[in-house]
């Protein structure tokens, strides 16, 4: 019953992208994934690095809510002493990218063939290759990383690695826009 | 000048104007310890009986001041026996930094003698918390943490410090308090949503104002936010201004004087008859410094269903949280108030209306009229009235939590902020001691009242001892009824009466046990009695010496009116 309902919760959910740029210090990490977890969240994917300002980090979080939540969330992240700024990323006003590595098994020619015009058509590349393995990395959201992971099932996928979702704003605005008062 | 770690601690707390600091030293706090011993008469340290004892004083010290508290204690177990005091504070908006020490830097994640790692146990219950690896920092971490806890939306913070830090010296400059905003992180701070005070938004003022012209049957709720943002004055303006009445929240006494007949009580689960119909019936709630907590809303989908619902608050992520919200303001409540004000100031209340939304309102109960039984024994309402009629009507009343502190916030009138001390979100049973020995010491003139029960004074009973030393004279008024009344209260109601593991058929014997601290002890069985054993601990007052009174109450007491968790507000389960 009850797991019933959670997925009910999940479809009538969105998924949000908000980026958070904090203090480039020990303990930051665990403080905003922390938050999530007891909001009861729970995060979809998770991206720290460095920003331009070594001194600053950035982290994108995706997660499943509705709108009002997430606002929420946005202003509960605000109050976190080492959080400089929080923005929700709308998707029609961002590029969203995350890093895929697979790493297959093709022992035959054909396989290895047919693997390479997947990669071309995804413009994936080629990374490392020896006599039984193959291993690709494609950048791409992550419908068409979801549907590049898709058409290779069909080999043998010995090992797949996701970077999580990087993503910034479409045209001049940035995150910095969220620090100056309204 | 060139200064060791510890030093250069003490000069930062020196920098902040403290003067009072609640401890229990150990290994790894050694060197502040040493180096307290050289300000003596500058920095008065209140050694305590254990740790969570010292967090609660600092918070009492407080919450009863409006300074900053402090609280030192050393690593692992000393830090992890202050987790339920930093809790506390922080539930409840208080502003304490506590400051540990943890082991050397070379011993640190080695699971070494008494280390723990306290940033990490208390990141979700301080507003921030530090762990300085470099005395080089040290100041400013000092300086930005007091800052922390006390700006914005108060709360604790907490500042681990290593040993081997407190040890090394480096170069230190008296840094006056006012410069502190100039300098390194804290500078870029300055706008951060922790700590700034937002200005509010002068046509959200405007539209506020108009919706309260507009309301013909309008009610407000004086939340922990007008107590701690000391906007008393303001909102007293403002209920006499609109004429409407005024619900009262656990943390919001003090804030809306008890004696005012705009006063409909407390609100929420135990809230009075007037308050919860008034809430039922009002077309606008406003509420200003209220988190909307569940033991305010109860059921949250129905609370307030027939109003717009609007919000003062000085913390953006308040808003909507627990309650939708029709309206909204961002700001210290002392500021919101007084625009307001001045934007309501020709605004006269339609007489008609008024009169029949105050007739409605106040058909209801403001108080609970409790019927005093036949028995001989002392009731609740016999034992506070006596109080209220004996203490000094300015004495500050700090409470435990159970049905004693449900009595104590319905009974009393309190007329100034800070005058109940009580822990309303985080609940805590033992805060009242340890917080009447903080509110004593930061008010050596007022009559501290401590209202406790029996479950809650064994829980930190051993504080009576700083009681003692410290010639603190706090009057301890005992609900005795043998048994946890609050939870025992449930069972009755809830549980078909299977009483589990709730009665205390069991000692100390209260009397005896004030008699071993040193203190005054008096055993009540009649209000006689009582008041007699009220003059009395009047009179040890000025010997400086504590009371402990001991009254006796039926088991079976009960706190009224009662509306049960998350159902409507005006389902009462008890009347």
């Amino acid at each position: 019953m009850a797991e019933k309902t959670v997925s009910k919760a999940k479809e009538a959910a969105t998924r949000y992208t908000i980026a958070v740029l904090v203090d480039n210090m020990a303990g930051v990490l665990s403080q905003v994934a922390h938050l999530f977890s007891r909001k009861g969240y729970n995060i979809e994917t998770l991206a720290v690095g460095c920003t331009e300002d070594p001194m600053i980090s950035r982290i994108t979080i995706e997660i499943f809510s509705d709108e009002s939540r997430v606002q929420l969330l946005c202003n509960q992240l605000r109050k976190l002493i080492p959080v400089y700024s929080v923005k929700l990323l709308a998707p029609a006003e961002a590029v969203r990218r995350e890093l895929v590595l697979v790493k297959l098994n093709v022992a035959d020619r054909l396989a290895r063939d047919e693997v390479i015009q997947i990669c071309n058509i995804f413009r994936a590349s080629i990374i490392d290759i020896t006599p039984t393995a193959i291993t690709l990395s494609v950048i791409g959201d992550e419908r068409k990383t979801s549907a590049f992971e898709g058409l290779l099932r069909e080999f043998k996928i010995l090992e797949l690695a996701r970077t999580g979702i990087v993503a910034i704003e479409r045209g001049p605005r940035t995150i910095h826009d969220d620090r100056k008062p309204e | 000048m060139n200064m060791k770690g510890a030093n250069i601690l003490i000069e930062c707390l020196l920098e902040q104007n403290v003067d009072t600091v609640f401890g229990y030293p150990g290994g790894a706090i050694l060197n502040i310890y040493d180096a307290l011993y050289d300000y003596a008469g500058k920095i008065r340290h209140i050694l305590t009986a254990h740790e969570q004892g010292a967090g609660h004083a600092a918070d009492g010290y407080a919450r009863s001041t409006g300074k900053v508290g402090v609280c030192f204690a050393t690593s692992g177990p000393g830090a992890t026996n202050l987790t339920t005091s930093i809790a506390t504070a922080y539930m409840d908006s208080s502003p304490v930094v506590f400051i540990t020490c943890n082991v050397n830097g070379n011993l640190i994640g080695k699971d070494s003698f008494q280390e723990s790692d306290i940033t990490g146990v208390t990141l979700p219950i301080t507003k921030c918390n530090y762990l300085v690896r470099d005395v080089s920092a040290l100041a400013d971490t000092v300086r930005e943490g007091f800052a922390v806890a006390r700006s914005g939306r108060p709360g604790p913070v907490l500042i681990d410090i290593q040993k081997d830090v407190t040890a090394a010296a480096c170069e230190y400059e008296f840094l006056p308090i006012e410069q502190h905003f100039t300098r390194g992180r804290l500078a870029k701070l300055m706008d951060h949503a922790g700590l700034k005070i937002p200005e509010p938004d002068l046509d959200d003022v405007e539209l506020l104002a108009e919706m309260l012209r507009e309301s013909k049957r309008p009610l407000l709720i004086c939340g922990g936010g007008v107590v701690r943002g000391r906007a008393h004055r303001e909102f007293r303006a403002l209920a006499l201004k609109l004429d409407a009445p005024v619900a009262i929240t656990v943390m919001g006494g003090g804030g809306f004087t008890g004696h005012d007949p705009l006063k409909t009580g407390m609100i929420g689960m135990h809230g009075s008859q007037a308050s919860n119909m008034a809430c039922d019936a009002c077309d606008l709630l406003l509420a200003v410094g209220c988190r909307f907590s569940d033991r305010v809303t109860l059921n949250p989908s129905s609370f307030a269903a027939n109003a717009k619902i609007v919000q003062i608050d000085i913390d953006e992520s308040e808003i909507d949280k627990n309650v939708r919200t029709s309206h909204h303001i961002i700001g210290d409540a002392k500021k919101v108030l007084s625009l307001l004000l001045e934007r309501l100031d020709s605004f006269e209340p339609d007489p008609e209306e008024h009169r029949k939304w105050k007739d409605y309102v106040f058909s209801f109960k403001t108080e609970t009229e409790y019927d005093d039984p036949a028995t001989d024994t002392l009731t609740p309402k016999q034992l506070l009235s006596a109080a209220a009629a004996i203490l000094p009507e300015e004495t500050l009343v700090t409470t435990d939590v159970g049905q004693h502190q449900m009595w104590a916030i319905q009974h009393f009138k309190f007329s100034y902020p800070g005058q109940l001390i009580t822990s309303g979100g985080f609940g805590t049973m033992g805060f009242g001691l340890g917080a009447a020995i903080g509110a004593q010491v930061g008010n050596p003139d007022k009559t501290i009242l401590h209202v406790t029960g029996d479950g809650s004074f064994r829980m930190n009973c051993n504080e009576l001892c700083t009681e003692q030393f410290y010639r603190l004279p706090i009057i301890t008024l005992l609900f005795n009824n043998s048994t946890l009344g609050m939870v025992r209260q449930w069972q009755h109601l809830i549980y078909k009466e299977r009483y589990c593991q709730t009665t205390l058929d069991r000692g100390p014997d209260f009397v005896a046990l004030a008699g071993a601290y040193g203190l005054n002890g008096r055993r009540v069985r009649s209000v006689d009695e009582l008041s007699d054993a009220l003059r009395q601990a009047m009179a040890a007052r000025e010997d400086g010496v504590g009371s402990i009174i001991d009254c006796h109450i039926n088991i079976d007491e009960m706190v009224r009116p009662m509306v049960g968790g998350d159902s409507h507000i005006a389902d009462f389960m008890l009347d």
